[in-house]
């Protein structure tokens, strides 16, 4: 029981963690705070995470509202803002594909508003509807 | 009439830059999918005062060196060429199971007993899946009861996923919602086999 209590205790999500890491391929990285760490399956994905894929490597990160996203290689992609209510499943999600490849899958949030979701690239802005979408965005010039 | 057009575009495209040298932009490319019934959503996309809808499936807009942004055609198999890699790691899509229970027991009907070989198997194939399970009852008897037999069920539940599945306890979430959440509306204090049941939810 003790154990129990001191599990679930550990499993109360930070306010900032917003999705996980399912899948990493080749080498990927996440920068955070400054410092740039690789990343492994299982671990936490925060607000204001920048995940960065080598030549070889891609992710597949879920997010806390079913959201669902993969990056290809050579891929730059910064989390701006997160925010999700389990139970009303009013919600924010704006991230940039700053390079490289991203496949978004929409979750909870955008079925419950159309306009919680917005993905930016260098050049545009993308208003999500649902619910499946691939952007490719060239090495700046 | 299309070379007027052209140059008019041309125009635009240098008015919008920096006045002493043109608009550079890195090439974008945007396409929706369909989704598991071959329907695709839609996304919009803006670029400086230019807009396109892209709401049918493998719908395509290109953003151009120059900045414009133009509806393109493409194919799956276009698709697929770049983008391949991407999509492999995209993770399984989050989704549901239900179990059903003998009247007011924790043990499974005899069909749950086989669905649940099932649902294993299913799981197994999911990378470091996070999993709730709920558990419910039907509305014979008081909410102590209920409570007590709906967190019973959800524990049970829990119990054969993490030892089948061998996950650590805090990747499986369990609780009981007595009989406040009826998959089959019905008045009180009447047996009813599908509100006897666990919801698992995996993502």
């Amino acid at each position: 029981m003790a154990v129990a209590l001191l599990v679930s205790g550990t499993t109360v999500a930070l306010a900032n963690e917003v999705g996980q890491i399912k899948v990493v391929k080749g080498g990927v990285a996440v920068e955070r705070e400054g410092t740039r760490t690789p990343v492994t399956v299982v671990m936490k994905v925060r607000l204001a995470d920048t995940l960065v894929t080598g030549a070889d490597g891609s992710v597949g990160i879920t997010f806390t509202d079913n959201s669902l996203m993969s990056a290809g290689p050579n891929s730059v992609l910064a989390l701006n803002k997160y925010r999700f209510d389990s139970t009303t499943h009013a919600g924010e999600f704006d991230a940039t594909l700053r390079k490289g490849t991203l496949g978004v899958i929409s979750g909870k949030m955008v079925k419950q508003s159309p306009d919680a979701m917005k993905i930016r690239t260098p050049a545009s802005i993308m208003g999500v509807r649902g619910t499946e979408f691939v952007i490719q965005v060239d090495e700046a010039l | 009439m299309r070379c007027a057009v052209a140059v008019l575009a041309l125009a635009l495209g240098a008015c919008a830059a920096e006045p002493p040298k043109r608009e550079q932009v890195a090439r974008e490319w945007m396409v929706v999918l369909p989704g598991p019934d071959g329907k695709a959503g839609s996304i919009v996309v803006s670029r400086a005062g230019q807009e396109q809808v892209l709401d049918r499936p493998f719908a395509s807009a290109r953003v151009q060196t120059d900045g414009t942004l133009k509806p393109v055609p493409t194919t799956r198999d276009a698709v697929h060429a770049t983008f391949a890699t991407t999509l492999e790691a995209m993770p399984p899509k989050p989704t549901s199971f239900q179990l059903y229970f003998l009247e007011g027991k924790d043990e499974f009907t005899a069909e749950s007993k086989r669905e649940i070989e099932r649902i294993l198997d299913e799981l197994k194939r999911r990378p470091a899946p996070d999993i709730v399970v709920i558990g419910h009852s039907d509305t014979v008897g008081g909410d102590t009861v209920n409570d007590r037999l709906s967190l019973q069920r959800a524990e049970r539940v829990k119990e054969i996923l993490s030892k089948i599945l061998n996950l650590p306890a805090e990747r499986v979430q369990s609780a009981g919602r007595g009989k406040r959440e009826l998959l089959v509306p019905t008045a009180d204090n009447i047996s009813e086999p599908k509100n006897r049941r666990v919801e698992i939810s995996v993502r």
